[in-house]
């Protein structure tokens, strides 16, 4: 089918759930649920056929989770469209591939943590692997906690400063934040998308908390208290 | 509980932390932490942040998504792929 034909009408908010799953459930007395499946399932098979308006459905149903993923992933804006773009290109491309063995979202989901996973590969100074990137220099590494005062961060934390501190992590440690604490990502899943160990993945995520905490204790709160 | 838990410092029982975290057990039971409250504040902070990243990044509208959308049908079309 020639691009020409298709409508290059953008494609706006066709659902205000963005996860909304493909696979096909009987109706267990849920019919808006169900409705909203077959729609999404009906919407999916058609652009595996190859009808581009079904595509840009798909693009309306998903861009904001994606977006957001890319976003949290490497804390920046411009970054994070052009990742998203990439993801959706891809999408389109594999979009044949899908077999509907998981939910649309969550497939999705992990294809757009490889764009971001390859992306970063490329942009490290043309790393061969993540190895580099898992490990900061030693100046970026978290101080040891013996002997440190007691701040009593619990129940303090300024969301502002939070966000600051993620964006400020080694590209290595938010990877593995990110994908563990903020995407509930299992450590045997994260090793297996970053090609590491489970205790590497363990290990990381230890590190940037401590990271964090570091940081929070050096930085005072930025909202100021309400 | 066994003797060696019971007499660990801080940096052996720091050391095995990320293995405490990803384990799934409650860390909270650990021997050295009924005796250790700089240990034990570490942990609290460490919790705190790991739940409050949990709600921290709601989901965002790109920026333009109308352009984004033009993007990418125009690299679609570019690639000839439909």
């Amino acid at each position: 089918m020639p691009y020409s034909t298709f409508t290059t009408r953008s494609p706006r908010e066709t659902s205000t759930s963005p996860s909304v799953e493909v696979a096909l459930a009987p109706p267990n007395g849920d019919g808006s649920k169900f409705a909203a499946n077959h729609d999404a399932a009906d919407v999916l098979a058609r652009a595996q056929a190859g009808d581009h308006q079904a595509f840009a459905e798909l693009y309306s149903m998903h861009k904001r989770r994606i977006y957001s993923l890319c976003l949290r992933m490497v804390g920046n804006v411009a970054e994070a469209e052009d990742l998203t773009q990439e993801a959706f290109l891809q999408f389109h491309g594999k979009i044949d591939t899908f077999r509907g063995d998981s939910a649309l979202s969550t497939w999705l989901h992990r294809l757009a943590i490889n764009v971001v996973l390859m992306h970063l590969r490329k942009g490290r100074l043309q790393l061969d692997s993540l190895d580099e990137l898992m490990e900061p220099t030693p100046d970026q590494r978290p101080g040891r906690s013996f002997g440190a005062p007691d701040i009593a961060l619990s129940g303090a934390i300024d969301r502002l400063t939070l966000q600051r501190a993620i964006g400020d992590l080694p590209a290595g440690y938010r990877l593995v934040f990110v994908l563990h604490d903020i995407e509930g990502f299992e450590h045997n899943e994260i090793a297996s998308l970053l090609d590491c160990s489970i205790g590497n993945s363990k290990s990381q995520l230890h590190k940037a908390r401590l990271k964090l905490r570091e940081f929070l204790r050096n930085h005072p709160r930025q909202e100021g208290r309400k | 509980m066994n003797k060696s838990e019971n007499n660990m410092s801080c940096a052996e029982f720091q050391a095995q932390l990320p293995e405490l975290f990803g384990c799934g057990e409650v860390i909270g039971d650990h021997p050295h932490l009924q005796r250790c409250n700089l240990c034990r504040a570490l942990l609290a902070d460490l919790n705190a942040i790991a739940e409050a990243a949990r709600d921290l990044f709601p989901v965002k509208e790109p920026t333009d998504a109308d352009a984004l959308w033009e993007n990418i049908e125009s690299a679609i079309a570019h690639e000839g792929v439909v």
